[in-house]
C-alpha cells in the first residue's frame, strides 16, 4: 500500500536576496514498510523536503505547489490542529539532525520523553513512564537509566533515546535527518543494526537523509538522490547504486571511497553546487555535467520512468 | 613508496594531561590523577609516504599529531625528524623546525581568520619568516592549491568562499614554506561528499610533486584506505596495530581492528552489512582498565589480558600488533 505520495513538491523559501528554490518539483513515492534514503550534498534540499512533508518549516518558507498525500490524508490541506493531534508524531514522527545534542541537560531524560507522550497520548504519568522503559529496552538502553540525565549517557545512548523518542507513539513513518552523522564508527554501525531490528520487529517505514551514500546502502532499499532543489534519480537500491544513470549520481557514487574496493584515481565533479537564489537555466546539473549539450541548457528535464520503477531526470536518458 | 630511512620517527612518545580535582579530594589522596591521552606510542613516517593513524575519538590521535609538531609539550619519549631531536630543540632551532612542519586543521569554518583577505592569511608565514617575493610565492601555493586564477582570490575573504575552497587556501597555507612533512587533521571530514575526493587528490598530487610526508589523522577507514601507503590503528592512548594499508584491511589481527573494519558501511548494496562486533563505547580514559586497555569489550580475552599490557610486536614484516593472543 502506498504510505507516502509526494508529487511536484515546491518549497520556496523568501529571502532580502528572492527566493531560495530550495524544492523545486520532488515527487516521491512510497510504500509501506519502505526504507527510503534521501542523498545529496549540504544545500540540495533533503531536509526542507522533509520540513515541508511534516509541515515544520520556519516561518519564511513556504510550500507553493504540489501534493504530499500520507496515509490517505491530504497533509497540505489539513488544519494545524488535527495535524498536531492525530498526525505529528502519532503517526510520522523525525529524528532531527543533531537531536542527541539538543536533549535538556537538566532533566532527566525519561521525563523529557514522558513529556513528549503525554502532548500526544492522554495517559497519565505513570504509564508514560512504564512506556518509556519499554522503549529503553526496545533500544538496546537499560530500562533504569530513564533516571538519568543527559550528560550521564554517552553519545551513542544519547543517540538511541532520541530514536525512543521517536518511536513514543508507534508512528507508522520515522524520519531520520542524519542520525549517525557525529558518531564514531563502531557506534554507527551500532545505531544502524539497531534501526535494522526496529524496521524489520515493528514493520517501520523510514526515510532517511543524509549525505553518506554508504549508510543509505546499509540500510534503505530504495534511493533517491537529490541535486539542487530536484531529485535527479530514484528507484530501488541496488538499481541506482550500482547501476546510476544520472551523470550526477555517477560522480557521486564512482568517486565515494570504500574499503572494500580497490584503490583508484578520482574523478571528481568539477565545480560547486549552484546558488539556489539564481538556479541556471535548463538542467541544473549542467554546468558540471561532462555530457551537457546543447538542450540541456535551455530546457530543464523532466523526471522519466526509464525502466520499471528506476527514474531519471536526463535529456541524455530520456531519449 | 621509498625505503629510506624515515623522516620522522617517534619513540614511546607519551602526553598526559593532570585531571583537575578540588580541594577535598586533593587533600584525601595524595596521587595525582591523569589522563593518558597518549601513552607510549611508537612510529616512524618514510619520507614521501602517507601514514595514517585512525581510532575512535579519544583514542588520541589528534594529541599524537600535536604533540609531533610539538604544539603540545610532550610528557615523555623522544621525537626525531631527520636525525634532529625534536622535544629539546631551542627557540631558534624550533622556528627552522616550524618551516619544515606544517599542520591542516579538520575544521576550514574555523581555521580561517575571518578578518584577514586570503592574500594576507597565505602570506603570514612568508612576513613571519621573513621570505621574501610574498606576491609570487602566494600566487604559486594558491595556484598549486588549484585556486585559479590566484589573483581573484587574493582579496576575498573566507566567507566568500566554499568549504572546499576553504580547505585549499588552508593547504596553499600549510605548503608555502615548502615544508616536508604535514599533519593533515581530519582534512576532509567537514566537507561534504563530492568535495572530499578532489581535496584527497590534492593531497596525494602534492606528494607526488614535492615529496611530502603525511601524518594522515582520520576515523573513516575508506579515506585511509585511498590515500595511505601505511596505517596505525590507536585505542585508548595506544597504538594497537600498525600495516600497510591493504594488509591491515585484508587481514586485520588485532579485535579491535577487526571491529572497526567490520563496522565500516559500504556504498555497495549488495555485500554484507556493517556489523557491530563490540558493544558500548571508548571508555573515560581516567581510570583505564589494567592490562590490555581493550580487554573488557574484547571477546577472546583471557587471564593474561587483564593482567599484562600487551606490546607492539612485529609479526609479519612490517606488520605489528598489541595483543597476547596474536603474539
Amino acid at each position: 500500500m502506498v504510505l507516502l505520495d509526494v508529487e511536484d513538491l515546491i518549497t520556496y523559501f523568501e529571502t532580502r536576496g528572492g527566493f531560495v528554490k530550495a524544492v523545486d518539483g520532488v515527487s516521491l513515492q512510497m510504500n509501506e514498510g519502505d526504507s527510503l534514503g534521501l542523498a545529496g550534498e549540504s544545500g540540495c534540499g533533503k531536509t526542507t523536503t522533509m520540513l515541508s512533508i511534516m509541515r515544520l518549516l520556519p516561518s519564511n518558507g513556504q510550500v507553493l505547489g504540489g501534493k504530499i498525500i500520507f496515509n490517505g490524508v491530504d497533509m497540505l490541506n489539513i488544519d494545524e490542529d488535527t495535524l498536531r493531534k492525530e498526525i505529528r508524531w502519532k503517526r510520522m514522527s523525525m529524528v532531527f539532525q543533531g537531536a542527541m545534542n539538543a536533549l535538556n541537560p537538566v532533566f532527566r531524560i525519561g521525563d523529557q520523553i514522558v513529556q513528549t507522550i503525554r502532548a500526544h497520548q492522554d495517559v497519565d504519568k505513570r504509564v508514560a513512564y512504564e512506556m518509556v522503559e519499554e522503549l529503553f529496552s526496545l533500544v538496546g538502553i537499560e530500562p533504569k537509566r530513564a533516571r538519568d540525565y543527559p550528560h550521564e549517557f554517552s553519545g551513542g545512548m544519547k543517540q538511541r533515546a532520541i530514536i525512543a523518542m521517536a518511536l513514543a507513539c508507534r508512528p507508522d513513518l520515522v524520519i531520520a535527518d542524519e542520525p549517525v552523522t557525529a558518531l564514531d564508527v563502531v557506534v554507527q554501525a551500532q545505531i544502524l543494526e539497531l534501526m535494522r531490528n526496529l524496521r524489520d520487529k515493528l514493520g517501520l517505514s523510514m526515510i532517511l537523509i543524509t549525505h553518506d551514500l554508504s549508510v543509505i546502502a546499509d540500510t534503505c532499499n530504495k534511493a533517491a538522490i537529490m541535486y539542487a532543489g530536484k531529485i535527479v534519480e530514484r528507484g530501488d537500491i541496488v538499481t541506482v547504486f550500482k547501476h546510476p544513470e544520472h551523470p550526477y549520481s555517477q560522480g557521486l557514487l564512482t568517486n565515494y571511497p570504500s574499503i572494500r574496493r580497490k584503490r583508484q584515481k578520482f574523478a571528481p565533479i568539477s565545480g560547486r553546487p549552484p546558488n539556489l537564489l539564481f538556479p541556471p537555466p535548463g538542467c541544473r546539473f549542467h554546468p558540471r555535467c561532462p555530457y551537457a549539450e546543447e538542450i540541456c541548457k535551455t530546457k530543464e528535464p523532466e523526471i522519466l520512468e526509464l525502466d520499471r520503477g528506476h527514474y531519471v531526470a536526463c535529456h541524455m536518458k530520456n531519449l | 613508496m621509498s625505503h629510506e630511512k624515515p623522516l620522522i620517527k617517534i619513540n614511546n612518545l607519551a602526553k598526559w594531561f593532570p585531571v583537575r580535582t578540588g580541594f577535598f579530594q586533593a587533600i584525601r589522596s595524595s596521587e595525582r590523577k591523569y589522563v593518558k591521552a597518549v601513552d607510549g606510542v611508537s612510529f616512524h613516517i618514510n619520507k614521501g609516504e602517507i601514514f595514517g593513524l585512525a581510532g575512535e575519538s579519544g583514542s588520541g590521535k589528534t594529541t599524537t599529531g600535536k604533540v609531533i609538531l610539538r604544539l603540545l609539550e610532550p610528557t615523555a619519549g623522544n621525537i626525531h625528524f631527520k636525525d634532529k631531536e625534536i622535544t629539546t630543540l631551542g627557540k631558534s632551532e624550533m622556528k627552522e623546525f616550524r618551516r619544515r612542519a606544517q599542520i591542516i586543521y579538520q575544521d576550514p569554518y574555523e581555521s580561517l581568520d575571518p578578518r584577514m583577505t586570503i592574500f594576507d592569511f597565505v602570506a603570514e608565514p612568508l612576513i613571519v619568516h621573513k621570505i621574501g617575493d610574498v606576491e609570487k610565492l602566494v600566487t604559486d601555493a594558491l595556484e598549486r592549491s588549484e585556486l585559479t586564477p590566484p589573483q581573484e582570490f587574493f582579496y576575498r575573504y573566507p566567507h566568500e568562499l566554499s568549504g572546499g575552497q576553504r580547505q585549499r587556501v588552508a593547504i596553499a597555507r600549510a605548503m608555502i614554506l615548502n615544508p616536508e612533512f604535514i599533519v593533515a587533521d581530519e582534512p576532509v571530514s567537514m566537507l561534504d561528499v563530492s568535495i572530499r575526493s578532489s581535496i584527497l587528490e590534492l593531497m596525494v598530487k602534492l606528494r607526488e610533486e614535492l615529496g611530502i610526508s603525511y601524518l594522515y589523522i582520520t576515523h573513516d577507514l575508506a579515506t585511509a584506505k585511498q590515500v595511505c601507503d601505511r596505517i596505525g590503528i590507536m585505542y585508548l592512548g595506544k597504538l594497537i596495530e600498525e600495516a600497510p594499508i591493504d594488509e591491515l584491511i585484508d587481514e586485520p589481527l588485532q579485535p579491535y581492528t577487526q571491529a572497526l573494519i567490520a563496522a565500516v558501511p559500504d556504498p555497495d548494496p549488495t555485500i554484507e552489512k556493517s556489523k557491530a562486533m563490540i558493544k558500548g563505547e571508548i571508555p573515560n580514559p581516567i581510570n583505564l582498565p589494567p592490562g590490555c586497555r581493550f580487554h573488557p569489550r574484547c571477546h577472546y580475552a583471557q587471564d593474561i589480558c587483564r593482567k599484562k599490557i600487551p606490546e607492539l610486536i612485529e609479526v609479519k614484516k612490517g606488520h605489528r600488533v598489541a595483543c597476547h593472543l596474536k603474539t
